[in-house]
């Protein structure tokens, strides 16, 4: 994983099994810690909301990706853009809600859960519960309410990870100044 | 130095972050004999000329210093009130420092929350849909560009009025930020950052 950056002669790498090591360690650690799966998975979504919203500006200040005017957008962007940015991986965008409010990430690799196998006592945790954290957080502070949580696992016996989205409201008291305008446009179609 | 200061002030309007890279270029020390020719007034908790322009000692420049020691307020450095002091023939010849008041953080504090109010008014009364906001003031002595990230965060950079290329500089300084201020597990969002003595990440943009 190398970080992304304008700057030439920044060009840290980071090995990529440290990081899968670092999240594994924080897992075990919290499951050591709270005993119940239920509440390391609300840790892990807390933990993954901090990021999120300190990711966002690093996210927008390198990617210079503008304001999205629909759901569809956002959908896309985190994908094709967000996703291969932080992870290196470009999860498909599919089973879009008639609505247009909700669709899928289908994720064919997850780089948090190489070589992870989950033991029986822990069947209800979510492992890789710090991406929903994350993306939550992240449109938070671009002001739209998701909710975000997994909703197949391949670490729990099925073929694909697949995180569902779905769109709860856009958030207008924090909207920076300004913006108010865009609240008209912006609803998913 | 074109760039003059750097300011970011967050979501609310407070200021977060300030750096003042300018030269106190309208600064000009006299020596004077009594009576002084100045008259001088209190303004602001400052001595400043209200009256008597001279030899780039101008209207509203604020005295700086007495014979070489930072004034404090409106009492020298021993603690003597400076009108008192100025009129004692006794102390005179003295040589006596004139410029442009620096000002204090709090001082700082209002301007920029006041530009907050007229951005969010200025992106009001666009006439078209969906504007950015105020981008750039211009006046004769310098610009002053502002760039509001999609989180609401204002990046301002007073500059030169020939100075190009602040577009890139706000881009880059965003990237700063995210990068320092927002890397820092530290830092609560939308506090005040203060960085340490020995850290000159914010200046090196600037040179």
């Amino acid at each position: 994983m190398s970080r992304q950056s304008n700057r030439t002669t920044d060009s840290k790498k980071m090995n990529a099994e440290l990081f899968t090591l670092t999240y594994g360690a924080l897992v075990t650690q919290l499951c050591k810690d709270y005993e119940n799966d239920e509440e390391v998975n609300k840790q892990l979504d807390k933990m993954g909301y901090n990021i999120g919203v300190r990711l966002i500006e690093d996210f927008l200040a390198r990617s210079s990706v503008g304001r999205c005017q629909d759901f569809r957008e956002t959908a896309d962007v985190i994908a094709k853009v967000a996703f291969k940015m932080y992870l290196g991986i470009t999860p498909s965008v599919t089973n879009w809600s008639p609505a247009g409010d909700e669709f899928s990430l289908i994720l064919e690799s997850n780089p948090l859960v190489d070589f992870v196998e989950l033991p029986d006592n822990h069947s209800s945790l979510v492992y890789s519960n710090l991406l929903c954290g994350v993306l939550r957080g992240a449109l938070e502070m671009v002001q739209m309410a998701v909710e975000v949580k997994f909703s197949q696992d391949t670490l729990r016996g099925d073929n694909v990870t697949e995180i569902r989205m779905k769109f709860i409201k856009r958030m207008e008291e924090n909207l920076p100044a300004g913006d108010e305008v865009h609240s008209r446009i912006c609803v998913p179609c | 130095m074109a760039i003059f200061s750097v300011y970011a002030v967050n979501k609310s309007g407070g200021f977060i972050y300030q750096y003042d890279n300018y030269v106190h270029r309208a600064e000009a020390e006299k020596t004077f004999r009594y009576p002084l020719d100045c008259v001088l007034k209190i303004h602001d908790e400052k001595v400043v000329v209200s009256f008597g322009q001279r030899d780039g000692i101008r209207v509203g420049n604020a005295l700086l210093s007495i014979n070489g020691l930072d004034v404090n307020g409106k009492f020298t450095a021993d603690g003597k009130e400076i009108i008192e002091y100025l009129k004692d023939s006794t102390n005179y010849p003295l040589s006596i420092l004139f410029g442009r008041a620096r000002l204090s953080s709090n001082e700082k504090l209002m301007p920029a929350s006041m530009f907050h109010s007229l951005f969010a008014i200025g992106s009001q009364l666009s006439p078209e849909v969906g504007s950015t906001g105020i981008e750039m003031l211009e006046t004769d002595m310098f610009k002053r560009h502002c760039f509001q990230t999609l989180t609401g965060i204002k990046l301002i950079v007073l500059t030169d009025p020939r100075q190009s290329g602040i577009d890139e500089l706000l881009r880059k300084i965003y990237e700063i930020y995210s990068d320092f201020a927002l890397k820092n597990p530290f830092y609560s969002l939308a506090m005040p950052i203060r960085p340490p003595p020995q850290c000159r990440c914010w200046a090196s943009p600037c040179s």
